[in-house]
């Protein structure tokens, strides 16, 4: 399955430019993507499941997305949708996959962003936050085990570091320096718990220095900046140097699933940060640098709606599982 | 050749490590003091740090790296010190290994052994049989050996399979049992129970340790001339309902063992299946022998009551078979 037209990078002429353009193009897809899912498909009862989106977040995704080499291994949360697409998967399957259709990559077997595919290393999340931290360092294994050179990417949100797993995992990838790259987005917010009564330190990434892990914290809502730090640190575990974490501060703009209006959030911050917004902060690097004019801007959310409208039009017309398969693939029988 | 539980273990890890460079290591002390119970001593001389992976006492982040590593298509195999602490990596083999296949069609291929089981004056920590708790989780694959043929044709069928294999190895027969053991390469399927002794009066389903007990009290039974067939599962899912209705309708009448408790133990659900699928071949009710639903006790006169023996299964089997 090819990628929507707009996601096909053009020929670097300007390197910069390019970039941004790509930043935009990926952050404003996952946007759209996950508005008419969040706003529409889930209201309209066609997703009758869970829908957790990555509103104001789609700066980390895309920024350190786009640092990996194809033979990396991703392991995203669950509002991470920006790294299925940079991987190839199209929108539409994005869409089935919601609407549990055998079009999505678990044929209906999960919803939301549940969902993995080896082959383009892409491993799926589960609901208990940070068990995919040791996962991650496993994959690490792998590929140093194999003499590889890529590196494993290991998203998780504020509230995942205080499982045990993360700190499990985090131990084990620096004893054995295993070259992973840890993204926290720190979003303030798990589900109604704030930051305050999660953790007693003021930074996710005051946690890695017990683990001998270096760690910097980077605005999350600035894509370049994230794409800068992304670059570092993979650059560091590619390297061999071991792990490496990222703390990108930001703000989850929306409830923690579309069932939950967020009343617990004073509305003074969301407020604060609405005016961060890393896509209208993108949009003014844009103009401000002379990348793109407001209309070519503009032009790209068009493209980018008429694929949506497509895809989910494809979606929609994708059928459901046939219930036989429900036991099929429990086993597998290779 | 004439080998130990134990040794049969570790040989069949040992070929497996030769055999395929992508099956490694990775537990609490396996390395340079070669386990616990010294299944992967040498391991770590002949195939290095790289395949004999000394780890954090971190049960999670054991089973989480295996699960990765497999994922990218090595097989590793996880050892918990003790099976008792398998819980402390419940999450990551019933929620991430056991759901990759059904929900996004990948494959886990990787083998957790857990040394279980009483006898050994292990206190509650150190003695329990956990097994049920994964019998009861779809998409994991679970077997307990009973011998040292049985224990390496296993190891090797856990470690080629392409599924979250967890191999329960009973600690009391590390070094009690020895037996000859076939020369060279051979896997003893998973899924296949064998039918370990004919007999034609009533049938033991038991696996693990408890096959030697339920010999034990077959011998004493057919002195008295009652003639017992043992079925050893030796696979506890999936589970091979094949043989044991097979035993049941040869017999007529059932005893269910095992050294597990016996609340939501196998014994409930292998009861279940013989009265759905077996019942008008049945001449007596289907009982169970099982330890008493407590943790397991420490001090040697509990710890006795505790575990089912030859004593009570022959006892028991008498009352059946004279039902």
């Amino acid at each position: 399955m090819s990628a929507p037209a707009i996601l096909h990078s053009p020929k670097k002429t300007d390197p910069s430019r390019e970039l941004a353009l790509e930043f935009l193009r990926y952050m404003a897809m996952m946007r759209e993507i996950e508005d008419r899912i969040e706003r529409k498909l889930y209201r309209q009862g066609k997703i009758v499941g869970g829908v957790y989106v990555g509103r104001g977040q789609e700066a980390i995704p895309v920024g350190v997305g786009l640092t990996a080499e194809p033979e990396d291994v991703f392991c995203p949360s669950h509002r991470d949708m920006a790294l299925f697409l940079i991987r190839g998967i199209h929108p539409r399957q994005i869409f089935a996959q919601y609407m549990g259709r055998v079009g999505g990559l678990t044929r209906g077997k999960d919803g939301n962003m549940h969902m993995g595919d080896m082959s383009r290393r892409i491993i799926s999340i589960i609901s208990a936050m940070a068990a995919s931290v040791p996962v991650a360092a496993g994959a690490a294994l792998a590929l140093k085990y194999r003499g590889a050179r890529n590196i494993s990417y290991c998203f998780f949100g504020d509230g995942a570091t205080s499982r045990g797993d993360w700190h499990e995992g985090l131990n084990f990838a620096s004893v054995q320096k295993l070259p992973v790259v840890y993204v926290c987005n720190n979003n303030q917010y798990a589900y109604s718990t704030p930051l305050s009564k999660q953790m007693a330190c003021a930074n996710v990434s005051d946690r890695a220095p017990g683990y001998n892990i270096p760690a910097e914290i980077v605005d999350g809502n600035d894509v370049f900046a994230v794409y800068d730090a992304a670059r570092r640190a993979a650059e560091h575990a590619r390297a061999g140097n071991g792990p490496y974490l990222i703390e990108c501060k930001t703000f989850r703009m929306t409830g923690h699933s579309a069932h939950d209006q967020a009343e617990y959030v004073p509305p003074a911050l969301k407020e604060e940060w609405a005016g961060k917004d890393p896509i209208t902060r993108l949009e003014a690097k844009l103009a401000g640098e002379g990348w793109a004019s407001r209309k070519e801007i503009g032009r790209i959310h068009d493209q980018i709606r008429e694929e949506v409208d497509a895809a989910i039009e494809w979606a929609e017309k994708s059928p459901y599982p046939e219930a036989s398969e429900l036991l099929e693939n429990v086993y597998d029988r290779s | 050749m004439q080998m130990t539980y134990l040794e049969a273990i570790r040989q069949g890890i040992w070929e497996e490590m030769e055999r395929d460079p992508d099956v490694f290591l990775m537990g609490e002390d396996i390395g340079i003091y070669g386990g616990a119970f010294k299944i992967t001593v040498g391991m770590l001389d002949r195939f290095g740090e790289r395949r004999v992976i000394d780890t954090p006492i971190s049960e999670s982040a054991i089973v989480g790296a295996a699960i990765g590593a497999s994922l990218m298509g090595l097989r590793p195999v996880a050892e918990m010190q003790f099976a008792d602490f398998i819980t402390c990596g419940y999450d990551q083999i019933v929620n991430f290994a056991a759901k990759c296949r059904y929900r996004w069609g990948a494959a886990v291929p990787m083998v957790i052994r857990a040394p279980s089981g009483g006898g050994i004056h292990g206190g509650p920590f150190h003695s329990q049989n956990p097994e049920a708790w994964f019998v009861h989780t779809p998409g994991l694959k679970v077997v307990a050996p009973s011998t040292a043929t049985d224990a390496k044709g296993l190891i090797k069928s856990a470690i080629r399979d392409n599924n979250p294999v967890l191999y329960f190895e009973h600690k009391a027969l590390y070094r009690r049992i020895k037996e000859e053991v076939p020369e060279g390469d051979f896997t003893v399927p998973i899924g296949q129970a064998a039918v370990v002794r004919e007999g034609s009066d009533l049938s033991i389903i038991t696996y693990g340790a408890m096959v030697h007990v339920a010999r034990e009290a077959a011998e004493t039974l057919e002195k008295e001339g009652i003639s017992v067939e043992i079925v050893d599962l030796r696979t506890l899912a999936p589970l091979d309902e094949d043989t044991v209705l097979a035993s049941v309708r040869k017999t007529s009448k059932v005893l269910l063992l095992h050294e597990d408790t016996l609340t939501g133990g196998i014994g409930g659900e292998l009861a279940a299946r013989i009265s759905e699928k077996a019942f008008e071949s049945l001449d007596g009710p289907i009982l169970r022998v099982t330890a008493p639903d407590t943790p397991v006790p420490y001090s040697p006169p509990l710890e006795e009551a505790f575990l089912p023996n030859a004593a009570k299964v022959t006892e028991r089997a008498r009352w059946l078979a004279r039902y």
